[in-house]
């Protein structure tokens, strides 16, 4: 079905943009980025007077929630916004990455204690071995069953938390391990109270996870994750073999979001089965969707939106639930894509060819990152 | 450390999930009656993402929210007709009836509302717009915020103090269970009002467009079918069964409002509506019932905890062994 509507405005604003950093040669790039990647760095330090949230909040602690959720946001757009997987349980896997590193170095935990570095990879292999036995059976569901399946497994994780002796429900695990490294005066570097080591470290990995991310979107898996997005069964004809690209989709999310459980978890130092709920889920979900899922730059833009603006108007912070219940409705009707849109667009501008050659309008959804259905397929 | 965590398992994989067999014997029918009592509610509650995923293919996730608004319609209902918590009245038949009633009105008007504003608000502009299923899927869930915040901003994030009319008594056993007064209002009703949801949408003439649109929006557009009508009145039948649902489901857990009390009784339902096969009005009820019995069967077995996780592991086990469910998708084939 076609529309009549034009193409959506801020399409014209946006493109000129991306072509000049495009056109920009590898040095001028750099000369823009490490500035501002600097500027990063500095910001707890800084502390900038209007970007502060204090005395509210402790700004580097706020910097790092902050990171926390940009980390996180990197990890779900893999599933949602790359594959076009829609997965309403995504914090189960930040809670097994959490309790990986709670029952591995706590003293509450009766296993024994390993370093907190050592734990971290561990954490993350086994995120990877649970989005493995989840995604195995599960992916061969689509769309609305897909989410409700991921929301059903993403609360079993939680209520396993509640219910299983061992993971201590709700008194939880204290004296979570830190990275090692200690100040002058003896006291650890990595404590609760200073964000700054935090966030410099949680920074890092996100530059890290961004290069990984970005040579794998390149690479051939990122092509068919893209593939399996924009028509899952045009992919399966050409000879995408979409089921184990799916898996890889799932997997490599469940990684990053074991990751940042496992820094959250050493960050705050305690880790108890209240922080895991369904809200949570969907707040990431809304991260990714706000800022335009399919879109690195998006979702970092999402996740900033979604954990600082709650932590700098701290007025508003009762009400950010229904804000971002409101931001997604509002969004979904006038731009379904997101803030900023999907970066890769294989198909999509294939099909706005077709469309062109065939005279008819362009679809408004068609480039919403999530327009995995046919456009004639709707409801 | 492999060691010790093979031998953590072992020491404690035992007390892990105890099987008591014996609470679960002595408890049988207690347990089946029950679960059918809640499974009655899960039902109803089903009938409403059924209908509309039948005629929209829209998992309606803010009908979990329907829900909740008709329960904070009952307990206002009984709160202004001057009940207090704490205390239950003796109250002469005819009167109580009367207040149930009336209870039963306000609440199924106050969800189907609900339903009727929600689908206009946030579906009705996507489907103008054409847009892809998984955004209706994010708007509903942005709905369901919404919906959900307004009540914590109003109410705050504690549940409200219940409110009995009617002492939960038993009336008769069966087999050594006990028969309470609640359970039976709770089946009745439900029962009753699944059948006219039945005959509704299998013999009246608004049923066929139901129907009709269900099997094919577009021919049934072009045989004079006013499609957009055909989805309000899905949506309301919805919110009406949604609304009597919650007031059985105030009867039997009169704590029950509470802000965020729709989001698991709402993906019971859904469970239910997968089990018997989501489209298939049938399908729904008998899922209900499964999965009420299920529920207490497990959780006599396993202890009160496991109670949430039966229901989502029959869930998952269910949407990957058999997403149609039970009976099968079949709104638009039901037979006339």
């Amino acid at each position: 079905m076609t529309t009549t509507l034009p193409a959506p405005a801020p399409a014209k604003s946006r493109r000129p943009v991306r072509e000049w950093w495009n056109n920009l040669s590898r040095l001028q790039q750099c000369a823009i980025l490490i500035p501002l990647v600097v500027l990063i760095y500095l910001l707890p330090i800084l502390n900038p007077p209007i970007l502060t949230t204090q005395p509210g909040y402790n700004f580097p602690i706020a910097m790092f929630e902050v990171a926390r959720y940009a980390l996180v946001a990197i990890g779900l757009n893999i599933v949602v916004g790359q594959a076009g997987l829609l997965d309403l349980g995504y914090v189960g896997f930040f809670a097994i990455g959490a309790y990986v590193m709670a029952l591995f170095t706590s003293p509450d935990s009766s296993l024994s204690k390993l370093p907190f570095l050592v734990v971290l990879p561990i954490a993350m292999v086994i995120t990877m071995i649970f989005g493995v036995i989840l995604g195995t059976p599960t992916l061969r569901l689509r769309g609305d069953y897909l989410a409700i399946v991921t929301l059903g497994f993403g609360e079993i994780v939680r209520l396993l938390a509640d219910n299983i002796e061992p993971l201590r429900g709700n008194s939880g695990f204290s004296g979570v391990g830190h990275p090692p490294g200690a100040k002058a005066d003896g006291t650890p570097l990595f404590n609760n109270s200073d964000g700054i080591p935090w966030y410099w470290l949680c920074v890092t990995i996100i530059i890290i996870i961004l290069f990984v991310v970005g040579n794998l979107e390149r690479s051939r898996v990122g092509r068919a994750w893209v593939a399996i997005r924009d028509d899952e069964d045009a992919a399966e004809i050409m000879g995408v073999p979409t089921f184990k690209f799916k898996i890889w989709a799932f997997v490599s999310g469940a990684a990053v979001g074991g990751l940042s459980g496992a820094l959250y978890a050493g960050q705050l130092g305690f880790v108890n089965n209240q922080k895991f709920d369904v809200v949570t889920s969907m707040l990431f979900l809304a991260a990714v969707i706000l800022g335009g899922a399919g879109n690195k730059v998006g979702v970092l833009l999402g996740a900033v939106v979604v954990a600082y603006v709650p932590l700098r108007f701290q007025a508003i912070a009762e009400y950010k639930y229904l804000i971002f219940g409101l931001a997604l409705i509002v969004l979904m009707i006038f731009r379904p894509q997101g803030l900023l849109g999907a970066r890769q667009r294989l198909l999509t501008y294939g099909r706005l060819a077709y469309q062109r050659l065939l005279g008819k309008g362009e679809q408004v959804s068609s480039d919403g990152s999530l327009a995995t259905d046919n456009p004639g397929d709707k409801a | 450390m492999t060691h010790e965590l093979s031998s953590l398992v072992l020491a404690q994989g035992g007390s892990w999930i105890t099987f008591d067999v014996k609470s679960f014997l002595d408890q049988f029918w207690d347990n089946t009656i029950d679960g059918l009592a809640y499974g009655s509610i899960y039902a109803l509650v089903a009938l409403g993402y059924t209908l509309v995923y039948g005629v929209l293919k829209l998992i309606n996730f803010a009908h979990s929210e329907v829900f909740i608004y008709g329960a904070y319609a009952t307990w206002f209902t009984f709160y202004g007709l001057g009940f207090r918590p704490g205390s239950t009245p003796d109250l002469p038949v005819f009167e109580l009836i009367g207040f149930l009633l009336l209870a039963l009105i306000v609440s199924m008007a106050v969800s189907g509302g609900t339903a009727v504003v929600l689908e206009r608000v946030a579906y009705r502009p996507l489907r103008k717009r054409g847009a892809p299923k998984l955004v209706f899927l994010i708007t509903a869930i942005g709905a369901s915020f919404v919906l959900q915040q307004l009540i914590f901003i109003w109410r705050g994030g504690n549940a409200e103090q219940g409110i009995r009319l009617m002492r939960n008594e038993e009336v008769f056993t069966i087999f050594g269970g006990s028969v309470t007064n609640v359970t039976i209002i709770t089946v009745v009703a439900s029962v009753v009002l699944m059948l006219g949801a039945n005959y509704f949408v299998n013999k009246t003439k608004f049923g066929r467009g139901i129907r009709a649109v269900a099997q094919d929006p577009d021919t049934a557009t072009l045989m004079g079918v006013n499609k957009e009508r055909v989805i309000t009145t899905t949506f309301l039948i919805g919110g009406l069964l949604a609304g009597a649902a919650a007031l059985f489901y105030m009867m039997k857990i009169p704590q029950g409002a509470w802000y965020q009390g729709g989001f698991l009784l709402g993906i019971k339902a859904f469970t239910a509506a997968v089990l018997g096969g989501i489209g298939n009005l049938r399908g729904a009820l008998l899922g209900g019932l499964l999965l009420g019995v299920a529920e207490n069967y497990g959780q006599s077995l396993f202890g009160g905890g496991w109670r949430d996780v039966v229901a989502f592991a029959l869930l998952v086990l269910v949407l990957m062994i058999r997403p149609t469910g039970i009976l099968g998708e079949s709104l638009g084939k039901a037979r006339v």
